[in-house]
């Protein structure tokens, strides 16, 4: 069995007067896909910025490899192999594939004061880096990035996490802007890193997708984990259920409150 | 085929189409005569002080800001330049020092004020414009009772930034070439060139991929505010005075300008070549017009519809190198 | 844990969440600010009348860039529309001797069809409007200055209007008060139906929202924004007309500065740069506002050149203060129970 490369423990985040979050306790192993499935508004976002080093938990701790880690700043997370592809990409449009690949962290040659950036180099390895997982469309580093299909665009954003030598992939709503085959190219690729012995945390909510390639599901209803899961446990129905249901049992709850006082 | 796509491709496409069509609409019909024109300092001068704003604001407009505070800037360098050497007397490295540190305050103030508010760049430097005027105006009344001061600059400093060459050439047209070759390299060829980039496409992926957006704004900040001070610097050594008014014109002719050469109004986009494109478009258009036969009065409504076409193409060359 | 409602919405409190409670105070501020420099002068006739008259220039062209900017649009060709109006009605009705009311309407026609192309400009192409605007604001200019030169031979065109004209259009009540103030006000009052009462101004707060969720919600954008652009043109060409009635003349190169002033008068009165929020009430408070310092500057004794820098200085206060009243107004959220 797996260490977990990355557990979260009782972690809680309040935004002054307001919790956004309440005891998530989450754990995710290498070459495991660990689906965080959850509605608008049931606090992903906030969840995802505490991974990705965006916001510091109020309590509760964060633990990589075993040991507890606590991250300032986005690169602290990053550095430590924890990469997360935003729904749109996180891409430049208008950039040359090669260079959106090797934003922050542009190979140079020649002597200072005058590096200069090496076109031909990040040409190559960004394009080799996203023919790796299948997509040979691409062969040419200086074409936009923005006539690349959405699907494509999430594909090159995961080949650069893990270029970079990601070890735990966020991906948050990779799938919500797709049609069904660029969806399908996403989560083709998704099971590619996770063969690659990445631990993945996939970010939805459509169910259906989440099924297609996690091994553990958590649901995330207003802040709280509701439900804990392996693959196999719940069929398409009950989770579909689960996460309509947490909504049902906030407006009743609403509704006894407002007519208590 | 390739070669054609890759050209249009290009953010300068647009800007060298241009210009060609300019010459080509002047020479058919206005009768201009392309050696006299060529040989003319009138529009190279106009260019070279117009193109040094320029493509700071572009690079400034590239990385996802603004900067209309230019407008005040130019006569602010040269008016701090004939106070400090003219009127005082200091020496004109003082003059000089001056004018440009007042660049640098202004330009660390502009982006101090844009990363630590949520107030668009466009208003913060409206405000800095107008408060700009009224202390260049102040400044010149109330410390030398003239709003036109004069200064006599010593040798060495007229020669290298205010005399005039060959055909009443202006030697700031180098100060512009130089220019426009090291900005040229630092925004195309180095890592900090793809930070702007990164910054004006998606400033909050930027910030996460780990760049220094705050300093690279301000430093952005501080370029395109020293660089106007400077041509307002050079004027005054040239034409051995400064006057307060003045520079207004620059805001739109430089807009003009790095919009014509490809820059994408919302950031992300756009080269130097372009905005050097641009800029000579923009001073053919302007100054060439005297050598036709064309009642110069007529210039600006040429501009207008320069702009316009060129704006045009920028789109479809766009559209085509996204496809 | 359920999410609470905010339960503390006294009647100050919402008061002090309004936007236009910012440059309302910004206007008092400055007013009083202006009094005890300007003394009995300023708080009395010649005072109002000089702040008034220039609010009622800046104030009439700053209401259509206001509904503009709240649309997410911009105008910068106002500033060569006023010179054109003016020259128009001057050299049909003072040079080629036309009854004044051709003058004015051809004046107020330039105007609008001016806007029209703008508006059809900006929702025909992706271009952004500001450049649209740099554009028609060169071409207006050249075509100004171009016909001018040819039909009068100088930059400046001459124009003895009737004295029933004047009196609509170009006198001053007491010798002191434009009677643009008045149509000024009327002009606010009908501002303030359309973008308030009637629904058509619940659209251009949808536009200046999200165009694309606007047009989806069935708003005709294309039909708004060429009118929006419009009604600045005119209100442009009508501070062009009333200002050759006013003044017997028009020149090529006035109008300039109502470029950046109206701007600051609209943002000054807590409209958005980015679209979407503002209020005519607003408007009117910052035009105002910049009125009184524009002008005060003259009663206060205090070198007239630091009026510039008052006025940037303001600019920036009100901008970053507006933005807190907003931000208290948006955080008024949910407490925990």
């Amino acid at each position: 069995m797996n260490h977990p490369i990355l557990s979260l423990n009782q972690i809680n985040k309040s935004f002054g007067p307001i919790d956004v979050l309440h005891d998530i306790s989450l754990q995710v192993s290498a070459g495991e896909v660990l689906c965080l499935l959850g509605d608008n508004g049931a606090g992903k976002s906030t969840l995802i910025k505490i991974l990705s080093g965006v916001h510091i938990p109020t309590s509760g701790q964060i633990l990589m490899d075993g040991a507890p880690v606590a991250f300032q700043t986005p690169r602290d997370a990053s550095n430590r192999g924890i990469a997360t592809v935003h729904q749109f990409g996180g891409t430049f449009p208008l950039m040359s594939i090669g260079r959106s690949f090797f934003v922050g962290a542009e190979p140079t040659k020649g002597w200072a004061p005058f590096k200069v950036f090496d076109r031909t180099k990040a040409n190559a390895i960004a394009v080799k880096a996203v023919q790796d997982f299948g997509i040979t469309r691409i062969d040419d580093g200086d074409r936009l990035v923005g006539g690349l299909s959405g699907g494509e665009r999430q594909s090159l954003a995961i080949a650069r996490a893990v270029y970079f030598g990601a070890r735990v992939l966020i991906l948050d709503e990779p799938t919500a802007a797709l049609g069904v085959k660029q969806a399908a190219h996403v989560l083709r690729i998704v099971n590619q890193a996770k063969k690659r012995g990445l631990a993945v945390i996939f970010i939805t909510h459509q169910v259906t997708h989440a099924m297609a390639v996690g091994d553990h599901f958590a649901v995330l209803i207003r802040g709280a984990i509701a439900a804990d899961f392996k693959k196999g446990e719940k069929t398409r129905e009950e989770i579909t259920d689960l996460m309509a249901g947490g909504q049902a049992m906030a407006e009743l709850e609403a509704e006894i409150d407002h007519q208590s006082h | 085929m390739e070669m054609i796509r890759a050209f249009f491709s290009r953010p300068a496409a647009a800007s060298i189409l241009s210009l060609i069509g300019v010459i080509v609409f002047y020479v058919l019909f206005g009768g201009v005569d392309l050696i006299n024109l060529a040989a003319a300092a009138s529009w190279m001068n106009f260019a070279a002080n117009l193109g040094i704003v320029a493509i700071p604001v572009g690079m400034l407009m590239i990385a996802g800001e603004m900067d209309i505070s230019i407008g005040a800037m130019i006569p602010a360098g040269s008016i701090t330049t004939a106070i400090l050497s003219g009127y005082y007397g200091l020496p004109i490295e003082v003059g000089m020092l001056g004018a440009l540190g007042l660049g640098v305050i202004v330009g660390l103030i502009n982006g101090i004020l844009t990363l630590r508010t949520t107030v668009p760049s466009l208003i913060i430097t409206l405000g800095t414009l107008v408060g700009m005027q009224g202390i260049v105006l102040s400044a010149a009344i109330l410390l030398t009772g003239n709003a036109s001061i004069p200064v006599k600059a010593p040798e060495w400093a007229k020669s290298v930034f205010g005399q005039l060459l060959g055909n009443g050439h202006q030697i700031i047209i180098v100060w512009w070439i130089a220019l426009t070759i090291a900005l040229a390299f630092v925004l195309h060829m180095t890592r900090y060139g793809n930070w702007i980039f990164a910054l004006g496409g998606d400033k909050v992926s930027a910030r996460n991929a780990g760049i220094p957006t705050g300093r690279l704004t301000i430093s952005l900040f501080i370029l395109s505010a020293t660089s106007a001070s400077f041509v307002g610097m050079c004027q005054a050594i040239l034409f051995n005075s400064a006057q307060v008014s003045g520079g207004m014109g620059y805001i739109f002719n430089a807009i003009a300008s790095v919009v014509v050469g490809g820059v994408l109004l919302t950031g992300g986009f756009g080269s130097v070549m372009g905005i050097f494109a641009g800029t000579l478009t923009f001073a053919i258009v302007n100054q060439g017009i005297y050598f036709t036969h064309i009642d110069r009065n007529w210039s600006n409504l040429i501009i207008g519809i320069t702009l316009l076409v060129a704006m045009a193409m920028n789109e479809s060359f766009r559209k085509l190198a996204l496809s | 844990m359920t999410i609470g409602t905010n339960e503390r919405s006294g009647g100050l409190g919402r008061l002090a969440r309004r936007p236009e409670t910012g440059s309302f105070v910004g206007l008092i501020v400055a007013y009083v600010f202006f009094a005890l420099l300007g003394g009995e002068n300023f708080i009395t006739a010649p005072g109002w009348s000089s702040w008034l008259n220039t609010a009622a220039d800046v104030g009439t062209i700053a209401l259509p860039i206001g509904l503009l900017m709240i649309a997410g649009e911009l105008d910068v060709s106002v500033g060569s529309i006023l010179p054109a109006s003016s020259l128009t009605v001057a050299i049909i009705s003072g040079r080629y001797g036309l009854p004044i009311y051709i003058g004015i309407a051809a004046g107020l026609g330039v105007g609008l069809a001016v806007g029209f192309f703008n508006g059809l400009l900006v929702t025909m192409t992706k271009i952004p409007s500001l450049i649209i605007t740099i554009g028609t604001m060169f071409g207006v200019m050249g075509l100004t200055l171009g016909f001018t030169i040819l039909i009068v031979g100088s930059t400046g065109v001459f124009i003895v209007p009737d004295p029933h004209t004047k009196l609509l259009l170009g006198d001053a009540i007491g010798g002191m008060f434009q009677v643009s103030i008045f149509w000024w006000l009327g002009f606010i009052v009908l501002f303030y139906y359309m973008l308030h009462i009637s629904p058509w101004g619940n659209w251009v707060f949808a536009l200046g929202g999200d165009r694309e969720s606007a047009r989806n919600a069935g708003i005709p954008t294309r039909k708004l924004t060429i009118q929006l652009y419009m009604l600045s043109g005119f209100a442009s060409a009508f501070v062009g007309v009333t200002q050759v009635i006013t003044f017997g003349s028009a020149q090529v190169a006035a109008g300039s500065a109502f470029i950046f002033n109206s701007i600051m008068c609209v943002v000054i009165g807590g409209v958005l740069l980015t679209g979407g929020a503002g209020s005519v009430i607003g408007i009117v408070f910052g035009t105002i506002t910049f009125a009184i310092v524009n002008q005060g500057i003259f009663f206060s004794g205090l070198d007239p050149n630091f009026g510039s820098i008052i006025i940037g200085a303001l600019l920036l206060t009100a901008v970053l203060s507006n933005d807190s009243f907003r931000a208290m107004a948006l955080n008024y959220a949910a407490k925990k129970k």
